[in-house]
């Protein structure tokens, strides 16, 4: 069936196909232009290449067993996709997470926002041509997810922050490599800065490419760092403080142009805000009332050793692996025992315990939130990132949709390219950070 | 309580199209008659609300029910830093709902979707084509009477 464009495009125009599979669409995402020599005359963008249904299949699961499909919406920051759907549930639920759980959480949202930043502008600057910064970039961001591999046990797919809490504590030596992973980042955007902020190539690319009013913007919904750029200072984080980020001591930072250059340097300064956030986060964070046990075993050793039949007191685990992690229950997960996995020793020791983890892994039992709809926002890697979850007062969602940010920012890129050169797709597209899995669900 | 006065002031401007004003569970919410959407959304991003942002669109299947679906819009008030829900129904024999397009530019992708995956009609779109799917596919796959493991193959898949 012809397209929109096929259909409209005049005989003497050009058309040509960019994508689905192109090197410089990061994402399966078909751009068709009607070209006048180089020239842009209209273009329609065609996206659905990595629709998964990702709501019906939600539907169709526990509230509990969806969460990892929460991860593939955006393998970059899979944490905070974690975190927007984990606190909807816990909006309707009207759970208590411990204070130290917030912070942990707020950590992880940060280092994943910088390495979401990290990932867009990478792309973004070695498709105009700047390889050396693309490969800085990367190296940053092996940095931070050093980090969060310590902690969730996975670079990606994290599946950590959980209802109620997070799934484990920090790492004992958490500290010494989050200062690493934020004095590499902090090196790696000064020559950053130093190499693409007065970089003509690159100025010439981005400085007033694709201007996007604020009247537009705020029309088409965008938000996040995108939005930011074009000067209107709406931040989810500020606007509506969620965790503990109204403790914390930081701005938000704003473009003036809303042009792609306008679109990088937010992103930029935003990252050294989340660093500013991770180092008052990191200094503020409760100390755990518990030490580390898990010395003297190998934790291969005390995983078997824990599921005989008593646990002895002197085997205990790091936090980070499957087993014995009772005591550190009420620094990371809230009290109420409905809404969160049962500690591994009651379930493999005792009776009650069985019992417990049955009622919550079983069919119809587990977390029923009331009857009702609700909406919560955070503020993700591309900006507001919103769950509408609506309840029938079962064990699974009656319906889950997701706002994705990029959504409303990629229906815009027909509008920003119109009248544009060619090479000038690549860079606009770049600044928006489209990703596949939140934008096609 | 100013968060009052927006409903209370909805209701008292269009006293027909209002049915119901609820607060659920901090959000608020505005049930409104499918015929009144227009002039309502544009009496909020236009009047005092200044709700200008149209968050989210979506829609919600309840089989059994008359009527059967609920579309369910989330507005932004960036002023005054609140969000508002709007939730009108539709039968299923009379899938139509006014188009936002012309007061949103975002509408445009919002309700391709929801009309790829529910089927529900625009009027006053511009481009009413799936957004998702691909031409020909069949059905609407978030209905709930959508089988959840149906395939509908573009290219016929080896035996």
């Amino acid at each position: 069936m012809p397209t929109r464009i096929q259909k409209q495009a005049r005989q003497d125009t050009m058309l040509l196909n960019m994508g689905p599979s192109h090197p410089a669409m990061h994402g399966t995402i078909r751009v068709m232009l009607e070209l006048d020599g180089e020239r842009i005359l209209n273009s329609e963008v065609e996206v659905g290449y990595l629709h998964r249904g990702f709501e019906k299949t939600c539907e169709h699961r526990t509230y509990f067993s969806l969460l990892p499909y929460t991860d593939r919406l955006n393998y970059v920051s899979p944490l905070i996709n974690n975190l927007g759907y984990v606190m909807t549930i816990e909006k309707m639920l009207g759970v208590e997470v411990p204070e130290r759980a917030q912070y942990i959480r707020v950590l992880m949202s940060e280092l994943s926002r910088i390495s979401d930043h990290l990932t867009c502008l990478a792309a973004m600057a070695m498709e105009c041509g700047a390889f050396t910064v693309f490969l800085y970039k990367m190296k940053a961001r092996e940095f931070l997810w050093d980090v969060i591999e310590q902690t969730t046990g996975a670079r990606m797919t994290t599946s950590y922050i959980r209802i109620g809490g997070v799934r484990a504590d920090l790492h004992p030596d958490f500290d010494a490599v989050l200062k690493k992973a934020v004095e590499e980042t902090r090196l790696v955007l000064k020559d950053v800065h130093g190499l693409l902020d007065k970089n003509k190539i690159f100025l010439n690319r981005t400085r007033d490419v694709a201007v996007m009013s604020r009247e537009d913007a705020v029309a088409f919904g965008w938000t996040g760092p995108c939005l930011r750029s074009t000067g209107v200072s709406y931040d989810v984080r500020k606007a509506q403080p969620y965790l503990v980020y109204d403790r914390l001591n930081w701005d938000v930072p704003l473009g003036e142009r809303g042009d792609n250059f306008d679109r990088y340097l937010v992103r930029m300064k935003e990252m050294e805000q989340s660093l500013r956030i991770i180092e008052q986060a990191a200094a503020r964070i409760p100390e755990s009332s518990r030490g580390f046990i898990a010395e003297g075993m190998a934790p291969a050793q005390a995983i078997k050793e824990s599921r005989r039949q008593r646990v002895r007191k002197d085997i205990a685990l790091s936090p980070n692996l499957e087993g014995s992690e009772e005591a550190r229950y009420p620094d990371i997960l809230a009290s109420d025992k409905g809404f969160v996995v049962p500690p591994k020793e009651e379930t493999y020791t005792s009776i009650e315990g069985l019992i417990n983890h049955f009622k919550f892994f079983m069919r119809g039992h587990g977390i029923r939130p009331p009857k009702g709809d609700v909406y919560f926002a955070v503020e993700g890697g591309n900006g507001e990132l919103g769950f509408y979850i609506v309840s029938d007062g079962t064990d699974r969602p009656y319906r889950l949709h997701l706002r994705a940010p990029c959504f409303h920012i990629v229906s815009s890129l027909e509008q920003l390219i119109r009248g544009r050169y060619v090479a000038d797709v690549i860079p606009t597209f770049g600044s928006m950070n489209m990703i596949g899995g939140e934008l096609d669900r | 309580m100013e968060e009052k006065t927006i409903l209370e002031r909805l209701r008292k401007e269009f006293p027909a199209g209002v049915r119901e004003t609820l607060t659920s569970l901090g959000d608020e919410v505005a049930v409104i008659d499918k015929g009144a959407l227009l002039p309502v959304v544009t009496f909020l991003r236009d009047g005092p609300g200044e709700f200008t942002m149209l968050l989210d669109l979506t829609c919600v299947d309840y089989p059994g029910q008359e009527p059967r679906f609920e579309m369910v819009y989330h507005l932004f008030s960036l002023s005054r830093n609140r969000r508002l829900r709007i939730k009108t129904r539709l039968g299923e024999s009379d899938l139509r709902i006014a188009s936002l397009t012309s007061l949103w530019k975002n509408a445009n992708w919002l309700e391709r979707e929801v009309y790829d995956l529910f089927g529900v009609h625009f009027e006053g779109h511009p481009d009413l084509r799936r957004l998702f799917m691909y031409d020909g596919f069949e059905g609407y796959p978030l209905r709930k009477d959508y089988p959840l493991r149906r395939r509908q193959p573009l290219i016929r898949l080896k035996e």
